[in-house]
């Protein structure tokens, strides 16, 4: 018992969170097949990104290649879009986007060619001497995006300000969301080419050292992780405590850096540069071999597939396809696209499709409506909340419409992680009132 | 593809999508489980009458909270389940003396829920522990039912008859004594052996006697997380630290004596709780431990220098009554602006 304390004191964490006893990661750890389906017609949104959307550059009756660019990014914070399969595009309409809720622009391929990719792409170039230049620049032009499931455009995150010296690169490998396993698959199975391509970023950044950071219930990785770099000691490998939302870029940057900064402010000003293991994957592959960002691993689970596991997806991909490979059940009653925990329910299935930042397919059975209560005031939210607020104050003052209370309590500061409500005994939906607060403080303000 | 799929009738919500399995019902209810050792210890010292006040008190809570939720046309059987009336009329029993009259745990009860819960809007928003707030009404509204009539039971255990005895209109034994607990003034140079209080086989109210039955009840609720430990460590670590220090201004031989002080009377029940009732209680850990002093402060203060022997009720009450400004200067900092980079 006293060794168990000890071991425990040992691991890397920061105050708050919480604990979900049983993270449904169960369902998938032990699955490595991993299914690569070839959609038969892909919805490509021309925006899958944080920042300006993509304009297109195809028209209707357009033959494309995999690969190939549809959709240009406009301006230094957005983001290209590029084919996923080899087709004919169909048309380019507004499409129900499954992250915004809103009909946005989306380029329709149909699968017609085979599967080839088009010119200059997926040529083996010498990435031992490549110039940061180059790199940012193939990063660009592959349109990659976070894919912990911020989109924030790559290219941008690796322009800092001229003011601001990054001396350490954080990779994220803790994959704190329940459920999800598609970081872990792709950490066991492609650990060189993510090393690579955290190397690649160290290169354009040109910054000497990375802390990578794993949560304790992959040791595995670990193990392997620390045994690729044996022989370097820039590159430090940690076991963090398996804790949500450890995998968040504060949380991260506290428990492997111990270093601090406001909700608000990224983690350049205390000198930091947060990749996800799946971005850093995607660097790899588009520094090497000039690919750009059409596929990504998604873990399709939940208790409403028969058989949950990890898909590497097409970018575009109808999830119905999707659902119908990991064996849907009857009965279903909420898709989520993302994690439980911050994921977004989609109200259909017939039109959602993956985009960029989807990490996850989360289906659910029977769930659960929460009746809430008054709040007894347990305080167990302020003591979860990772960025010290008070959710429950909030939680009130947004409820009752008291905006310009709750922005002198940092409403905006709210980063929606979810532990509050989470761990709320009077199952009060802090997260739906925080957000229902932030869209009307945006509305009011656009007003003025 | 699933006939659900197809209608397209998912639900479409806010995250999280999932729980925490705890709930107010699971706290509630662990809570009336944690009091069980306390009024058995109760029971098993001044007899059975004391399960009929517990009774009387209880059906009165569960019955004024299903009357005054239908009034308020909000769910009865759901609030009911939850258990929160219960507590109260189970810790309301427990400050009562063993021997009160029928119509004290009834009004008392009532006044709990009625007046202190619901006309501040129920369940989270009360101001004041209703249990406790009922008691200091009682002692307002029949001094001589809580502070004089009392019916001292025997030392030691075999009171039975006593008590079957009490039930007698007519009552009054010839070993009654008029005092409320071993703190009273008038007790004087009687003192109890440690083990007697701490066993709670000493005179007082039902619950309060047994610091054994406390605190197995307390350290469940610990264990459980359902209460903190740092609110009864502070409280009755406060009282201890004041018993030593300040001067006694009546002279009795255990007046100084900090463990007499913490074992006798209350402290015990008030401190795992009452003053640890989230409802009425700060909302930061800086918050519970301002409060839990402040508890203990004023608790030391009203047994030293007033007319009341017991002060736990009122010093738990008045911080309850400070605890929005407690909360007003306790406001948890926001993440990154308490400490510099390093």
């Amino acid at each position: 018992m006293l060794s168990l304390i000890k071991s425990k004191s040992k691991l890397k964490t920061f105050v708050g969170g919480i604990h979900p006893k049983e993270d449904g990661k169960i369902l998938t750890t032990g699955r490595k097949e991993i299914l690569s389906p070839i959609p038969g017609t892909v919805y490509i949104f021309l925006s899958q990104h944080i920042g300006a959307p993509a304009k297109a550059i195809v028209k209707k009756g357009d033959i494309v290649k995999k690969g190939q660019l549809v959709g240009e990014a406009q301006g230094f914070i957005s983001a290209n879009v590029h084919a996923s399969v080899s087709g004919k595009v169909i048309d380019v309409v507004p499409w129900l986007h499954p992250v915004t809720g809103v009909k946005s622009p989306a380029v329709i391929i149909e699968t017609m060619e085979e599967d080839s990719w088009a010119e200059d792409i997926n040529a083996d170039s010498d990435i031992d001497h490549i110039s940061p230049e180059e790199i940012r620049q193939r990063i660009q032009s592959a349109g990659i995006v976070g894919l912990g499931g911020a989109t924030f455009p790559t290219h941008v995150k690796l322009t800092p300000p001229k003011d601001k010296t990054i001396d350490t690169i954080v990779m994220n490998g803790a994959e704190c969301e329940p459920y999800l396993t598609c970081d872990y698959r792709l950490m066991l199975d492609k650990p060189h080419e993510i090393i690579q391509g955290l190397k690649l970023v160290m290169k354009c950044i040109g910054c000497r050292k990375a802390h990578i950071g794993i949560e304790e219930n992959k040791k595995d990785v670990y193990a392997l992780f620390q045994d690729i770099l044996s022989g370097e000691p820039d590159i430090k490998v940690d076991l963090m405590e398996v804790k949500y939302p450890q995998g968040a870029e504060h949380q991260l940057i506290k428990a492997l850096l111990n270093r601090e900064f406001k909700p608000t402010q990224l983690p350049l000003e205390v000198g930091a540069i947060v990749i996800n293991v799946g971005t850093a994957f995607a660097i790899y592959e588009a520094v090497k071999y000039k690919r750009p960002l059409i596929q990504r691993m998604v873990t399709v689970t939940g208790d409403g597939v028969e058989k949950p596991q990890n898909f590497l997806v097409r970018i575009g991909t109808p999830i119905k396809q999707l659902l119908e490979e990991a064996k849907v059940t009857p009965g279903v009653s909420k898709v989520v696209f993302g994690g439980p925990m911050m994921g977004i329910t989609q109200g259909t299935i017939d039109s959602a499709v993956t985009v960029k930042g989807t990490g996850g397919i989360l289906v659910l059975r029977e769930t659960q409506l929460w009746q809430s209560h008054a709040c007894i005031r347990c305080g167990r939210c302020i003591g979860s909340c990772p960025y010290g607020l008070n959710p429950s104050e909030l939680s009130i003052l947004c409820e009752v419409k008291e905006f310009n209370q709750a922005l002198e309590n940092n409403v905006m500061e709210c980063k929606e992680c979810g532990c509050c409500t989470y761990i709320c005994p009077a199952k009060r939906p802090i997260v739906h009132l925080i957000k229902f607060a932030k869209a009307e403080i945006a509305k009011q303000r656009v007003k003025k | 593809m699933s006939k659900q799929l197809q209608n397209n009738s998912l639900i479409v919500s806010a995250s999280p999508h999932i729980r925490d399995i705890d709930n107010i019902p699971r706290i509630m209810w662990a809570v009336v489980f944690s009091l069980v050792p306390a009024g058995i210890a109760g029971i098993f010292t001044f007899g059975y009458y004391c399960l009929y006040v517990i009774f009387l008190s209880c059906i009165t809570a569960v019955v004024t909270e299903a009357c005054v939720l239908s009034l308020r046309r909000l769910p009865v059987v759901n609030s009911i389940k939850d258990g929160s009336a219960l507590v109260t009329g189970i810790l309301l029993a427990y400050t009562l003396p063993p021997s009160a009259p029928w119509y004290i745990p009834v009004v008392g009860s009532f006044f709990a829920i009625a007046i202190v819960k619901h006309t501040f809007g129920g369940l989270g928003n009360n101001v004041w522990n209703p249990a406790l707030a009922a008691r200091a009404f009682l002692q307002v509204a029949y001094p001589v039912a809580i502070n004089s009539d009392w019916r001292m039971v025997p030392h030691g255990v075999g009171n039975l008859v006593y008590n079957i005895a009490r039930t007698d209109p007519e009552g009054k034994l010839v070993d009654a004594v008029t005092r409320a607990t071993p703190l009273a003034k008038e007790a004087g140079a009687e003192t109890y052996h440690f083990i007697q209080l701490l066993v709670g086989n000493v005179p007082g109210c039902i619950g309060e006697t047994s610091v054994i039955a406390l605190l197995l009840g307390g350290v469940y609720l610990i264990y459980k997380r359902y209460i903190n430990w740092y609110v009864p460590i502070y409280y009755i670590a406060t009282v201890f630290v004041l018993v030593l220090i300040l001067p006694a201004r009546v002279v009795t031989p255990w007046a100084n004596n900090p463990f007499y002080h913490i074992f006798a009377g209350g402290l015990f029940l008030g401190a795992f709780f009452m003053a640890t009732d989230m409802v009425t209680s700060p909302l930061t850990k800086r918050g519970l431990i301002i409060f839990a002093v402040g508890a203990g402060v004023l608790t030391v203060l009203i047994r030293f220098y007033s007319g009341y022997p017991e002060g736990v009720c009122y010093s738990i009450l008045l911080m309850n009554t400070a605890t929005p400004l407690i909360d007003r200067f306790t406001k948890p900092k926001l993440y990154g602006t308490t400490i510099k980079r390093t």
